[in-house]
């Protein structure tokens, strides 16, 4: 009689939970996000007020005044326009370092897998610390690479600490860092590519750059453009590299979007403008990571499609 | 493949060689610097020959630092405690949070699940900053600032999102039948979900979970917004070292030797892993 009943039960109590459960399975982690989702609401609040910690009695919304100074602001242009450059320059070199490292690795081979392993280092190493490593070496006293300089013939090559080239120096720690994420994505595309159309290729004596342009490079856009997008979206809004470098300067050669965030919102105390500028880089990230997903949408499209 | 001629055979060798040179040399530099002491450090040119000494080492971890000035104290392995802590609380706490839920967007097509999923994933891709700075006047009232409670739980921002894409493509890899005929055999979802689902993602949980693990160790800003002295990860603790003065650079780098060694051992010992969850944490769901 109990087993009747329990037989007959159970195909609703399983239909109940199965509606139920996936809500059940996935709330500890909404709630969680949900906490971190209230600032992200106060931010774009503080970006309508005027609103300094070391003037507290005098906050009030001023509306859109915060994002309007921005166009008469030398500041502001100049932190999103370090920041674009920023980001431009590292993603392009990383992109092409990558893709060129990865084709000499591409065949397997022991040497070029213990090769591609020992590049994984400088991405395990964490930014803010590979940072203070090339802060040592570029040191003007003892620097490694301040005394390689000075050999060929560059005497007193400041790296970090002079104007000129301080975006070069943060640049190259970036690249140093990065690349090998790019070479590790175009590496396992390389090596996921058909061969039978590099064998036609090769029996028909077609030319290496000919392959290279109308079979490798068009095969490979789908890791291409997922790699170029993963990395624009880090790469504009850098903070740890820049920051523990040089901390924006020197002056303001380096205020890219979080640092000028930071330094106005715990040196100048300046909440509103500073949340008033991650807005905008929400808004510059938000914008990159829709082509993402979209992008990456159909990308998983096709590979199921494939599979 | 084409035959490839000795002069392309050669140039290949060296570029590769170059490119060895340019990414093994911080690190190779930086682990020399932290044997040698501040004399051998500031002779120029630079030594490759030096007789090395354990002396930046044994002055981190018994934090008594001896400079011209007299003894400083130093809590370099307070440091070190707070990443380890972090590092392994958050990860643990996101598997806990992250695992299930990846289970339910995989096998459960519920109403706005994708709508869900992305904009949790979509948290990868804010910029830290613009949820930290009101952070840091919420925690201040509610008595989470400077804890480690408060820290674990901002942590989640980058390890929640990776186990979920990650462990997710993984669930979703498992054909559904399999399950279903354990479930017919009578078992609940439960025993479905500990006996077959989690073995069988194994691999994908244990890539996710490293990942996330390099991720947490390796963040800067986080701490460095919402921690003080006593609760920072080696990160911002080094930072803060090579400011002060009167620390010498072989302790520095004595210091950043020990903060990038166990990620790098993890590198080494879990390549594979690590690959696989990189690639496809990018390219599949």
């Amino acid at each position: 009689m109990t087993a009747a009943t329990m037989q007959r039960n159970r195909p609703s109590g399983f239909r109940i939970s199965k509606r139920v459960l996936p809500y059940v399975l996935s709330l500890p982690a909404l709630l969680v996000c949900i906490g971190i989702l209230i600032p992200f609401f106060t931010s774009v609040v503080y970006s309508f007020q005027r609103y300094r910690l070391s003037q507290p009695w005098a906050r009030q919304f001023n509306w859109g005044d915060n994002y309007i100074s921005f166009f008469t602001d030398p500041k502001f242009w100049n932190t999103l326009q370090v920041s674009l450059l920023y980001a431009g320059i590292t993603v392009l070199l990383e992109l092409l370092l990558g893709l060129a490292i990865a084709m000499l690795l591409q065949k397997r081979s022991t040497l070029n897998n213990f090769i591609s392993i020992m590049l994984l280092m400088p991405l395990m190493t964490a930014p803010a610390l590979a940072a203070l490593m090339w802060k040592l070496m570029t040191n003007p006293g003892f620097g490694v690479l301040s005394y390689l300089a000075s050999l060929i013939g560059l005497q007193d090559f400041r790296w970090a600490s002079s104007p000129s080239t301080a975006l070069f120096t943060v640049v190259l720690v970036d690249i140093w860092v990065y690349t090998p994420f790019i070479m590790i994505l175009l590496l396992a595309g390389l090596r996921s590519l058909p061969t039978q159309p590099f064998e036609a290729a090769a029996l028909d004596g077609v030319p290496r750059s000919f392959v290279f342009f109308r079979i490798t490079l068009p095969m490979l856009t789908p890791y291409i453009l997922t790699a170029t997008l993963f990395r624009l979206l880090d790469s504009i809004q850098q903070f740890d590299i820049i920051y523990a470098m040089t901390q924006g300067g020197p002056g303001d050669t380096l205020t890219v979007f979080q640092v000028e965030a930071y330094l106005n919102f715990f040196q100048s105390t300046n909440v509103g403008r500073s949340a008033a500028l991650m807005i905008i880089l929400w808004a510059i990230t938000y914008f990159l990571s829709n082509i993402f997903i979209k992008n990456w949408l159909r990308l998983r499209e096709r590979a199921r499609g494939l599979a | 493949m084409q035959h490839t001629s000795l002069l392309e055979r050669i140039l290949r060798g060296i570029a590769l060689t170059l490119v060895v040179i340019f990414f093994m040399f911080p690190i190779v530099w930086i682990f020399m610097m932290s044997f040698q002491t501040n004399e051998t450090i500031l002779r120029i040119p630079p030594q490759l020959v030096f007789e090395p000494t354990l002396a930046n080492y044994t002055a981190l971890i018994t934090g008594k630092l001896t400079t011209a000035a007299g003894t400083l104290d130093i809590a370099f392995m307070r440091n070190l405690w707070n990443s380890v802590f972090l590092s392994v609380t958050s990860v643990a706490v996101a598997l806990l949070l992250g695992v299930p839920a990846a289970y339910a967007f995989a096998r459960h097509k519920f109403r706005g699940s994708e709508d869900i999923a992305f904009t949790l994933l979509s948290f990868r891709f804010a910029p830290a900053l613009l949820v930290l700075l009101p952070l840091t006047l919420y925690f201040q009232k509610l008595g989470l600032a400077n804890t480690y409670i408060g820290l674990i739980w901002v942590y989640q921002l980058i390890c929640l999102p990776l186990i979920l894409w990650i462990v997710r493509g993984y669930f979703e890899d498992i054909p559904a039948d399999i399950e279903y005929a354990y479930r017919i055999a009578g078992h609940s979802w439960f025993a479905t979900f500990r006996k077959i689902a989690l073995p069988l993602a194994g691999p994908g949980i244990a890539a996710a979970g490293l990942l996330a693990f390099i991720f947490a160790w390796n963040n800067f800003v986080f701490a460095l917004v919402l921690a003080s002295a006593d609760k920072q990860p080696v990160t911002v603790g080094a930072l803060a070292f090579i400011t002060s003065s009167g620390i010498q650079y072989g302790q520095i780098s004595a210091a950043i030797v020990l903060s990038i060694t166990p990620t790098l051992a993890l590198a080494l010992y879990a390549q594979r892993y690590l690959v696989e969850g990189l690639s496809l944490g990018a390219v599949k769901g």
